[in-house]
């Protein structure tokens, strides 16, 4: 079978404020064979502002890239960023009406013509290499750790946008986290906003929201939280003492992106995986976990005797 | 053939844009018109006596009428050229008011259309051939289908008219939703105690014939002879010896079997009398949860059964009945409310239906009429009612109000203050729909006497807290979010077409909605008629609707049908399929095709000919396009007479 091939589109902060995502999706997508192609000169998608100004200007930052992944000869594009997901899709659906399409294309030097399809990473892993595949090819089962599966308000909304998973009840990161072997807790706020790019303008906004979401995890019982979302990644984790002085809690629990724990189930040199780079260290989360596991092997070998 | 022309006015619906005087004079040159004349409203009295009058002075033979639809008028028309001393098939109509003067403003190019539309009508005339009807004998006796409260009030009139009446029953008892109701709004009325006397009545009456957990399985004939193939489904308790007394329920060791009648909140007996009150009282076993038939060895019913009722090996039943006409009130089944995600997506077990909600509020029900969460069985104190699930909403393919749902969330309320006083209840709406008698007084009483805190807005989330469920919304009236903390949520789902009702539309040739609500033949004028003649709709099968509404319905259809049985005889439409014997050469295809059954193949003089069944032929002319010799022709509508109107109308 020929490994599934996409243009990769890392999004602008892949390489700053989330490399530790851009590196793990890369290394973990290479360890499942799916095969990466760098965009020559790709630039930003737009993100929030542009689309809250100027549909047409949004658009035309994403048809940029777009019509670069065709010059690429290829007509399938991956990123792991939910923000560049929503514009480039919606890019691509708006250019379909013609009127808008033309507004675009006068503002780009190479007028796009429409046929790219571009999905997140997390669909690709899911339905491309499948949970079976994922399952056998985990070497360091997550046996022991707690996971409260968090996905975002936008990774699967609009619904009729993004047609991949439920959007008020998303699984596909609880079953990849399954099929490594860890304990995915019950996580009912799974698609709340954590206050996104609030955290700039009003920060106590994004505190009281993501203080929300820190609680909830930490009361149902997870050692760790896993996003996909490098913003709600940033608010969960750097942002962290923010949330906790708003609610007024002492407590700390490590977010990581999903490609991380995946790196470490796949056996990936820890330095692919940039966990040095997370605010809240996993490690107290990754030690409980190693003790948590002999203590079941201990426990199950203890029955054999 | 001396031909009148008439052309109407419509006030100035027709004249406003047509030169209707214009268009006469130029009806007088069309061969064989010997009368051309404009007239304020033909359909008056005034109108139709101009009509008869001429027919009589100038001795016309056949009469074309220009003026709206046919679908309006054309029966007026045909009764007026009757009284005349006409065959009420010499009548064509030009339709120049919604085909042209409502169309078009330009008063040229509109009396030129109008001067080619009579003249087709005129050259259709001219091979017009007047026709009789044929009369024929009627069944009286009727099938009423649904044995809810719509169902049952139609039954009960037309037994009590001394009409013979079936009525048959999907589930093992009469009653429907209504049964199931602890109270009715707006005067709480114990909705059982009301419908109760009725289902005796319906189970007692000489003239009704209950055939319970059956269904129709087949439909052919036509109004006034239907002949109808129920399916009594088997139900392994012989019930001409059940008493009813329960004992098989009692000992019946499978108590998991879905609960239908209490919408699945705790199990029943495999074997089981869904309530107390059913009509009949008769015990069925659910073969799906039955031990003897899922592991092939119990037979406990069998031995505790004091008649000896039980049948393992009963099967299903065919019974065929001759009936006049038929009534569809096979009411509504609940939205799907799963497919609301924000609303947990039937994940939480203390989110539950506004039906579930009625059989923990009623004394007959899985809590004795104490309200008790599913989850751990406590009482709550706070409780959420969410308006409009699955109504008002496009997104779920249901942009229709459901109607009854504001008043009996307002009803629930009441009923859970009543319960509980300690409780708070909360209502997120979208708009109060309170329109009845003593409705919109009700749903303030709820909110001033029994303090219903009501929010208007829509719920976005439910999520578990604390062994409760946070509720979170709007409230847009203060332009905010709000919070609660709940321990049950009362979902109001909103009704939807009763599962199987297209499939039965299809055996009773009738049309439905997108949504699979039977369509009435006007929704104004004809609401219980259908476009079928001889089957009629009561209740919420035409949509949604609520008690009383339903009970109306169900009393006219009945009286529809009352009114149908009161002829000697009915009258066929002459206006159906012929053929030319000499010219079929007796290929079949018209008997295949035709969609009614109304074409059979007889022997003649030792060759297969195609006849038409008259009293069965609707007149859609399928037949007359299949047959590749035209030796089927529809009277009225025959090919000449179709070719000669285009030609009238593509002379160059």
């Amino acid at each position: 079978m020929s490994s599934p091939t996409y243009a990769y589109y890392p999004g602008c902060s892949g390489l700053g404020t989330s490399k530790e995502y851009d590196r793990s999706t890369r290394a973990v997508c290479k360890a499942l064979r799916v095969d990466l192609r760098d965009m020559p000169d790709w630039s930003c998608c737009g993100s929030t502002p542009a689309h809250t100004v100027d549909h047409i200007f949004s658009a035309a930052l994403s048809a940029r890239n777009l019509g670069i992944i065709l010059a690429m000869g290829l007509n399938a594009a991956t990123t792991p960023c939910p923000s560049c997901l929503t514009n480039l899709r919606t890019a691509e659906e708006r250019m379909k009406k013609t009127e808008f399409g033309e507004r675009v294309n006068k503002l780009l030097d190479a007028p796009y013509a429409g046929g790219v399809e571009t999905k997140s990473v997390l669909q690709i892993l899911v339905e491309d290499v499948g949970l079976e595949a994922i399952a056998a090819a985990t070497v360091k089962p997550l046996a022991g750790l707690k996971v409260a599966a968090y996905y975002g308000c936008i990774m699967n909304r609009p619904p009729e946008l993004m047609r991949f998973d439920d959007h008020e009840n998303p699984m596909a990161m609880d079953r990849i986290m399954t099929a490594m072997g860890a304990e995915v807790v019950p996580f009912p706020l799974k698609v709340e906003c954590c206050g996104a790019s609030y955290g700039v303008a009003r920060q106590d906004v994004t505190a009281k929201l993501s203080g929300r979401l820190l609680q909830t995890a930490v009361d149902a019982g997870a050692d760790v939280i896993v996003t996909a979302c490098p913003l709600c990644q940033m608010n969960l984790d750097l942002r962290q003492n923010q949330a906790l002085k708003a609610l007024g809690a002492s407590f700390s629990i490590p977010t990581l992106y999903y490609t991380q724990l995946m790196g470490k189930a796949l056996g990936l040199p820890e330095v692919e995986l940039g966990f040095d780079k997370i605010c809240v260290s996993p490690k107290q989360a990754f030690a409980a976990m190693g003790k948590a596991k002999e203590e079941k092997q201990k426990s199950s070998q203890g029955s054999r005797t | 053939m001396k031909i009148g022309v008439f052309i109407c006015h419509c006030g100035s619906n027709i004249e406003g844009t047509v030169d209707t005087a214009a268009v006469a004079e130029a009806a007088m040159a069309f061969p064989e018109v010997v009368y051309a004349k404009d007239l304020m409203y033909a359909c008056s009295e005034p109108g139709q006596d101009a009509v008869i009058e001429a027919v009589r002075e100038k001795g016309l033979d056949g009469v074309v009428v220009a003026s709206c639809t046919p679908r309006m008028h054309e029966p007026t028309f045909r009764r007026a050229i009757e009284r005349a001393g006409l065959n009420r098939y010499m009548l064509e109509m030009a339709n120049i008011r919604e085909h042209v003067s409502w169309i078009g403003k330009n008063r040229e190019a509109n009396t030129n259309k109008a001067v080619d539309l009579v003249n087709i009508a005129v050259e259709k005339l001219r091979r017009d051939r007047p026709l009789t009807p044929k009369s024929f004998d009627i069944t009286r006796r009727a099938l009423v289908i649904g044995g809810g409260v719509a169902g049952i009030q139609a039954a009960l009139d037309l037994a009590d008219g001394g009409k013979e009446v079936i009525l048959v029953e999907r589930t093992s008892s009469i009653g429907g939703k209504m049964a199931q109701l602890d109270k009715t709004f707006p005067t709480v009325d114990c909705s059982s105690c009301v419908l109760g006397p009725k289902m005796v009545d319906v189970a007692q009456h000489p003239n009704i014939t209950l055939y319970a957990y059956s269904e129709v399985e087949e439909v052919s004939g036509y109004v006034g002879n239907f002949d109808v193939k129920l399916r009594k489904k088997a139900t392994y308790v012989d019930w001409a010896k059940c008493t009813g007394c329960g004992a098989c329920m009692e000992k019946c060791p499978s108590k998991k079997s879905l609960d239908r009648f209490n919408e699945g909140m705790g199990g029943a007996p495999a074997i089981n009398i869904p309530f107390p009150q059913a009509t009949p009282k008769k015990a069925v076993i659910d073969a799906e949860y039955c031990r003897q038939f899922v592991k092939g060895k119990c037979g406990v019913c069998a031995k505790i059964c004091p008649t000896g009722a039980i049948n393992y090996d009963m099967k299903d039943e065919i019974i065929e009945v001759k009936v006049g006409a038929i009534i569809a009130a096979t009411g509504y089944d609940l939205f799907d409310y799963t497919k609301y995600g924000e609303y947990g997506g039937g994940r939480y077990p203390d989110v539950i239906t506004s039906l579930q909600y009625e059989r923990l509020l009623s004394a007959s029900g899985p809590t004795e009429g104490h309200i008790k969460r599913p989850s751990d069985g406590k009482e709550p104190k706070t409780i959420v009612f969410i308006q409009c699930v699955g109504s008002r909403d496009k997104s779920v393919d249901r942009p229709y109000c459901t109607g009854f749902c504001c008043m009996y969330t307002a009803k629930q309320a009441i009923l859970t203050k009543d319960h509980i006083p300690d409780s708070q209840s909360y209502v997120f709406y979208m708009d109060i729909r309170a329109p009845g008698k003593l409705y919109d007084e009700f749903t303030r009483r709820g909110i001033e006497e029994y303090g219903t805190r009501y929010i208007r807005g829509r719920v976005s989330m439910i999520v578990p807290k604390n062994g409760g469920l946070l509720v979170r919304g709007a409230d847009t009236l203060l332009g905010q979010q709000v919070e609660v903390e709940a321990d049950l949520v009362v979902l109001a789902v909103g009704a939807e077409a009763a599962k199987g009702a297209r499939q039965l539309a299809e055996k009773l040739r009738i049309s439905f909605d997108n949504y699979g609500y039977f369509m009435e033949s006007h929704p104004k004028l004809r609401p219980v008629e259908t476009n079928t003649a001889g089957v009629f709709l009561a209740g919420c099968a035409q949509g949604p609707k609520d008690i009383p509404a339903s009970v109306g319905q169900g009393s006219a259809a009945a009286a529809k049908v009352l009114g149908l049985f009161s002829k000697e005889q009915l009258e066929n439409d002459p206006q159906i399929s012929q053929v030319d014997i000499k010219r079929c050469v007796g290929c079949g295809k018209c008997e295949s095709t035709c969609p009614f059954g109304a074409i059979h193949m007889i022997d003649f003089r030792g060759q297969p000919k195609a006849e038409v069944i008259e009293t069965v032929c609707q007149g859609c002319g399928i037949c007359a396009v299949t047959c590749p010799q035209g030796a089927v022709q529809l009277s009225h509508f025959t090919d000449n007479q179709i070719l000669t109107e285009v030609e009238a109308l593509c002379l160059f």
